[in-house]
């Protein structure tokens, strides 16, 4: 039996793949050794880096991309791009702002409404774009660069240019500001309901993988996993209800728009690992003629990716919009640099087929926790960019030193 | 004569200005590996394409054997084929490199269990039919771009024999094996041709086609030369068929 099929590399069976594992650890422990490093450089002042304060702003910080992100990595993996998220988010963002304003600059609908029908733009401008590029076959990073320029100045012209707002204080719930936090029991409830699930998953999936008589992880293993994540949702729990409340002098607990993010990561993380779709998307990335071979249906899943991109750009639209109360025409230029950067530095790869929702989260973390140390340590702008800008370039060579495909 | 399992008749099919298939007929009898061979371009690799389902002919038709007669059928796509009892080893194996051997076998017909990819139970099945066709790779669970090609190979086979097939189509399955691996795929499709399946296979191995087929169908300009018994023929003749592009006979 052995002789047909022999291993290539005698004497090494590898019973798991270890390669998403270890670039995730890996990419965990950049992220531990960073805040360490801010820590000790703001040691000194009273903003410090790992306070409640910091970190509870930090993940606020973070949202806006964490939800663009997991969008981005399906949309990667499949070998396609989307440049135009930002400008999406722009104008999807200002309809939104417009719809609810009150007159005579906006129309002053009530915002859950508002917020339904920017969702519903986001999602059609994304398949729209998904239908120009699997269907009419135009260049992906062509159609959405257009769509950059297209909604960047529809979002001026339905604006005609100027900052619309104030927004309802319903809408503003979903950017975190003083109302827009679950308080400390919610706060609670949800986080130990979470972690109960996973372990669940967990543990169940262990289960069910020795009731068919299938290879598991050593039982060790599992138990520091289950050890890391209740270390993990505590401390987060932790930080969420230190961070005071002004008026109030309890903790603030989850604020919306970070609510918003880790139900968008955990979903995405479901599709891209558990169902059909995801397997598809992956499929397609890495080897296309092989996925239209099986019968896949290559175009719509495609287009569905990109409507997907869309709706989560009206999403973090709305999010970021309810974030500055009033919205500017220019809101979230250059936003998908950022986003496709922190895709990279989560080890998606832009030749496609490689990538993971909990990689990119954590190189969102990683993308805003540099930028947000480095503010504390009162380093100018300039510098903030060019840093990034070089840890980019860092991510993208060590992609592509340490994950090339052997093909 | 029995019913053919399979036969197509004057299928035609133009890709823009090109006449890729110009009025082939073929057909394939229960227990019987029938070849296609020809130059690169012949049309081999178009014609089956069309059996599996991935290209819809513009003209002629495909019948399938049904109960007690022939039934004319269309594929809208590869599953429609699959459908049908027809599994496809396509050349360079089509595989998605990136993903596991489980995600391989299943590739397109993914159990689903609750709204989620039932993998445990898509393991077990994978690792039945792995064991099947002789294959021992080192984990189910790694990228199919980690294993060797004979394993690669065996992925492919085992994809297309998950389920019940009853016409089994291979595109060159021995163009990237060594001469061990070769043997056993040849064991293979014998065994597979004892179970009863028709077998349609396209190779440049002569000495293979010779030693594998029942019948021997010889393609040029995407038309069919001439189709003759392997046992009444010899590498000679279908070499000369191959170049002239007619039958002596």
């Amino acid at each position: 039996m052995n002789a047909m099929y022999p291993s290539d590399k005698a004497g090494k069976s590898p019973r798991v793949d270890m390669g998403t594992y270890s670039q995730n650890a890996f990419l965990l422990v950049v992220l531990g050794l960073l805040w360490l490093i801010f820590h000790l450089m703001t040691l000194g002042q009273p903003g410090q880096f790992l306070s409640p304060q910091n970190l509870w702003n930090l993940s606020v910080q973070t949202a806006v991309v964490a939800i663009l992100v997991g969008g981005m990595v399906l949309v990667i993996v499949a070998r396609q791009i989307d440049l135009s998220v930002g400008s999406l988010l722009g104008f999807t963002g200002m309809a939104m702002a417009l719809l609810q304003a009150v007159p005579p600059i906006g129309q002053g609908w009530p915002w859950p409404l508002a917020l339904l029908v920017g969702l519903l733009l986001g999602a059609g401008a994304g398949l729209l774009q998904g239908y120009l590029i699997a269907y009419l076959g135009a260049p992906s990073f062509i159609v959405t660069m257009a769509g950059l320029l297209v909604f960047r100045n529809a979002a001026y012209l339905i604006a005609e240019g100027r900052t619309v707002g104030p927004l309802q204080d319903g809408f503003l719930i979903l950017g975190g500001g003083l109302q827009g936090s679950i308080g400390p029991f919610w706060s609670a409830v949800v986080t130990l309901l979470a972690l109960a699930y996973t372990l669940w998953a967990l543990w169940r999936g262990r289960w069910l993988r020795q009731r068919h008589g299938l290879s598991v992880r050593p039982f060790w293993v599992d138990l520091l996993i289950t050890l890391f994540l209740g270390l993990v949702f505590g401390s987060f729990l932790w930080v969420m209800n230190s961070f005071p409340h002004p008026v109030t002098g309890l903790g603030r607990g989850i604020p919306v728009p970070v609510l918003i993010a880790l139900g968008v990561l955990v979903l995405l993380h479901w599709v891209s690992q558990r169902t059909r779709f995801g397997r598809y998307v992956y499929a397609i990335g890495g080897n296309p003629e092989a996925a239209l071979l099986a019968g896949i249906p290559v175009r719509r899943v495609q287009v569905l990716v990109f409507g997907l991109m869309g709706s989560l750009a009206a999403l973090a639209g709305a999010v970021q919009a309810a974030r500055l109360a009033f919205v500017p025409t220019g809101m979230g230029t250059l936003l998908e640099l950022y986003v496709i950067a922190a895709a990279v530095v989560g080890g998606t790869s832009l030749a496609g087929g490689s990538g993971t929702i909990l990689g990119a989260a954590l190189g969102a973390l990683i993308m805003s926790s540099l930028q947000n140390g480095l503010v504390l340590m009162g380093v100018p702008t300039e510098w903030q960019n060019l840093i990034l800008g070089v840890v980019l370039v860092v991510a993208a060579v060590w992609n592509a030193r340490f994950h090339r495909r052997r093909i | 004569m029995s019913l053919p399992l399979l036969r197509a008749e004057n299928v035609s099919l133009r890709f823009g200005g090109l006449q890729a298939l110009d009025r082939v007929s073929f057909d394939l009898h229960e227990g019987e590996v029938h070849s296609l061979v020809g130059h690169n371009g012949a049309g081999k690799t178009t014609f089956i394409r069309v059996l599996a389902g991935v290209y819809t002919p513009q003209e002629g038709r495909i019948l399938l054997r049904t109960g007690d007669g022939l039934e004319e059928v269309r594929f809208a796509s590869p599953r429609d084929a699959q459908r049908f009892g027809i599994e496809t080893i396509h050349q360079n194996l089509a595989l998605a490199d990136n993903l596991d051997a489980v995600a391989n076998v299943f590739l397109g017909r993914e159990r689903v269990r609750h709204l989620s990819l039932d993998e445990e139970s898509m393991e077990t099945e994978a690792r039945r039919v792995l064991e099947r066709v002789g294959a021992k790779l080192p984990s189910l669970r790694v990228p199919v771009h980690r294993l060797s090609g004979g394993q690669r190979q065996a992925v492919a086979i085992a994809r297309a024999l998950l389920f019940r097939a009853k016409v089994l189509i291979m595109d060159e399955p021995t163009a990237a094996l060594g001469p061990g691996e070769t043997a056993r795929v040849k064991g293979l499709i014998r065994a597979l041709r004892e179970e009863g399946l028709g077998i349609v296979l396209i190779s440049h191995d002569l000495h293979d086609v010779f030693d594998l087929s029942d019948r021997i169908t010889v393609m040029k300009g995407g038309k069919v030369v001439g189709t003759v018994r392997a046992c009444e023929s010899n590498q000679e003749e279908v070499l000369g068929m191959i170049l002239a592009g007619e039958a002596k006979r």
